[in-house]
């Protein structure tokens, strides 16, 4: 790949060489990358491209896969989340994600948004939870449509509530990564509108790591965009290069359509 | 010449092999001749030969067989040597056995004098219903064999025939249990019938006093109360207490934290577990448990401690449950999306706050679902009980002391000599009606719960 892209001076995450094993089999090969603080970076490439993969080692939710090895170096303000010391509950905290399937908890709405702050001690009482639940749910677009049925099931709303709900309930946290895997793939188009504008605005607030399948919604949402290939990072520059002036030739097959 | 179902059984399973032989021979012979392809291979043709040989006569055997004693016995009674015999009653039937007997060579003399005019008439009539029932059996089989045999045509389909028949065999082995059920509460039903006769079904449900003394001089009275609350604190709450904390916890266990290795040891381990036969739970109450919890009761110096306690009995009955609360917890824990648990890690929870507060809360109506069966399986469980939780029927709310169930009971009741028309052997057809249809409620509720949840996530 082409170091001279890289123009993040202040990088929230830096991944170095970093290997993935499931068992014997290889999923991602020495890939390193750094994602900006005030940036969307996309990842993009075909199926089983090692995507996820990739974005899954970030917080550390490859932990549950018993046969899943990560070697090489991923950081977070510098510090090193493989590191025995690192408390990998803090990290998920600091580092939320959201799921391709919206996967809200069979509880009330706003349960489901108190369900991060309550675990991690972060509302003292009631009133301070109060806010914070509203506060997720304003940032995450969804207080209108849901302030007067908190109470209600969180699985009783529509996709793209459910999965905007998701977006809140990992903004409760107040983490400084989310990583959204996919998001929108399970969404109707006016849904995925609604997130696309939804990751528009929590912009420059978070640190957004962002796996998508649709090419323009990289290239909609996204000022950095990586493409992976077979478990290796191809090309990682920014979006408006990949998509316009791609230096790789698999970059160029892929994104105008060649295969994938 | 007698009717032997098992050799005539065998006489139609060899015809049933040569129309098979036939079946197959003809239908080669036939496109052979024809020179056209058979639309079925050879064998289905002879399966279809053997298939109408076979059922129909094996059918009306299983028929005939069940029908001609009584017909046997019509004839018996129409006799002139009948007439002399008594009118109702053990004797009568005594009588005609015993003749019966001598009859089909079971015996070589009769016991009884009256029985001896009746050999003749009873060696006549089995004959003469024997050499009814051979003819229309054999002329059932060839019948059915002749018809499938003319049916062989190059382009019969013989193979889509078959699997009709053999759909048709396969539903009416799964009616067998069906059939079986509703035959048993039927029978459950008609006792109860003529218990109720006796006593009323509101003594039963509520009275309080529990006394089947038959032939005592005192009345006797049926009050089950005491029966369902033993049954209830046995069952549903000691058993309970022990299974569900201990169950769950397993499942937790095994599905959340165990290495696949542990999981494989543990598992198995715990189906072992549910095979042990209950004679051997009941003894390992009775024996071992039930003697150390009496010391233990006097030792705390608890009144009425009994070496057959309702504890003693409630614990074991919940160690025999745990496997099958543990099961059914596993299989409701598993069926809670992955992507839930995956949710509640990625927010910083603990793999035990999200079991805590994600997967226990979702996989509840199922646990729950798993709960009332494993209370429907414990109410039911008779040998535990009747070993080592006694038969003295109290009201009691002291674990120590001696209680009843209602399974301990119909066991006491239906041992020993009993007249099978007095109201103390009919009223443990009553209990087992109540018995049946509280289990079967629960048994309906249950797998609802279950059946809606697993909708749920599917």
């Amino acid at each position: 790949m082409t170091q001279d892209d890289l123009t993040i001076a202040d990088p929230k995450m830096k991944a170095h060489g970093v290997n993935v094993f499931y068992g014997e089999k290889q999923a991602i090969n020495d890939v390193s990358i750094d994602v900006g603080t005030d940036l969307v970076t996309a990842f993009i490439g075909p199926s089983g491209c090692g995507k996820s993969t990739f974005l899954r080692s970030l917080n550390r939710m490859n932990d549950t896969v018993a046969s899943a090895r990560v070697t090489g170096r991923i950081e977070l303000d510098g510090e090193d989340i493989y590191a025995p010391s690192m408390d990998v509950v803090q990290l998920r905290a600091r580092v939320g994600m959201v799921f391709q399937k919206p996967n809200p908890f069979p509880k009330s709405i706003y349960d489901n948004v108190g369900y991060g702050p309550r675990i991690h001690g972060l509302a003292p009482n009631k009133a301070d939870l109060d806010v914070i639940v509203e506060r997720a749910l304003i940032r995450a677009g969804l207080w209108d449509e849901v302030k007067d049925r908190l109470a209600e099931s969180g699985t009783a709303l529509s996709g793209g509530q459910q999965q905007r709900l998701c977006i809140a309930r990992a903004i409760a946290v107040d983490p400084e990564v989310i990583l959204m895997d996919e998001p929108c793939s399970a969404l109707d188009p006016i849904a995925t509108a609604k997130i696309e504008e939804l990751i528009h605005e929590l912009r420059g607030k978070y640190a957004i790591v962002i796996v998508t399948h649709n090419m323009q919604q990289a290239a909609r949402v996204s000022q950095r965009t990586a493409f992976f290939h077979l478990g290796t990072l191809v090309e990682y520059g920014k979006t408006t290069d990949i998509f316009t002036n791609p230096k790789q030739e698999r970059t160029k097959d892929y994104i105008t359509g060649r295969y994938g | 010449m007698t009717f032997n179902a098992a050799a005539l059984l065998l006489l139609i399973a060899g015809l049933a092999l040569i129309g098979w032989l036939a079946g197959r021979a003809r239908s080669s012979l036939l496109a052979g001749r024809a020179g056209e392809k058979l639309h079925s291979r050879p064998q289905y043709h002879g399966w279809y030969v053997a298939l109408w040989l076979f059922a129909p006569a094996a059918l009306f055997l299983a028929v005939w067989s069940s029908v001609s004693p009584a017909l046997v016995t019509n004839q018996v009674l129409a006799a002139d040597a009948a007439q002399s015999l008594p009118a109702f009653g053990f004797e009568r039937g005594a009588i005609l056995s015993d003749a019966r007997n001598v009859a089909e060579g079971r015996q070589a003399a009769v016991r009884l004098p009256a029985a001896a005019p009746l050999v003749k008439p009873y060696a006549d009539a089995s004959q003469k219903y024997a050499l009814i029932g051979i003819a229309a059996m054999l002329a059932l089989a060839l019948a059915g064999g002749l018809y499938a045999f003319t049916r062989i045509k190059p382009d019969f389909r013989a193979r889509t025939r078959v699997e009709k028949i053999v759909m048709l065999f396969l539903l009416l082995a799964s009616l067998v249990a069906i059939l079986t059920t509703f035959g048993i509460v039927l029978s459950l039903l008609f006792e109860s019938i003529r218990f109720f006769r006796l006593v009323s079904p509101a003594e039963l449900l509520f009275g309080t006093e529990w006394a089947p003394t038959s032939g005592a001089p005192q009345p006797d009275t049926f009050g089950g109360i005491p029966l369902f609350w033993g049954t209830i604190l046995i069952g549903a709450i000691i058993a309970m207490i022990v299974a569900i904390p201990i169950g769950m916890m397993t499942a937790v266990y095994l599905t959340q934290y165990a290495a696949p290795t542990v999981r494989k040891w543990v598992k198995p381990c715990l189906e072992i577990l549910a095979g042990v036969p209950t004679v051997v739970y009941g003894y390992f109450a009775a024996l071992t448990v039930a003697p150390a919890l009496r010391e233990f009761a006097v030792m705390l110096g608890i009144p009425n401690a009994s070496t057959e306690s309702a504890l003693a009995a409630g614990i074991v009955m919940g160690v025999m449950i745990i496997p099958f609360v543990s099961s059914m917890a596993d299989d409701s824990i598993n069926a809670v999306p992955q992507a839930m648990r995956d949710g509640s890690l990625a927010l910083g929870a603990t793999p035990n706050e999200t079991i805590r507060q994600v997967l226990i809360p979702a996989a509840l109506p199922g646990v729950m679902g798993g709960i009332l069966l494993a209370v429907s399986r414990a109410i039911g469980e008779t040998m535990i009980v009747v070993m080592a939780a006694g038969l003295s029927a109290n009201m009691t709310a002291n674990p120590f002391a001696s209680v009843t169930t209602v399974t301990a009971q119909i066991v006491k009741l239906l041992t020993g000599d009993q007249e099978f028309d007095s109201a103390k052997t009919l009223a443990a057809f009553a209990l087992g009606l109540v018995l049946f249809i509280v289990t079967l409620l629960l048994n309906i509720v249950a797998l609802r719960i279950v059946k809606k949840y697993r909708e749920a996530y599917e």
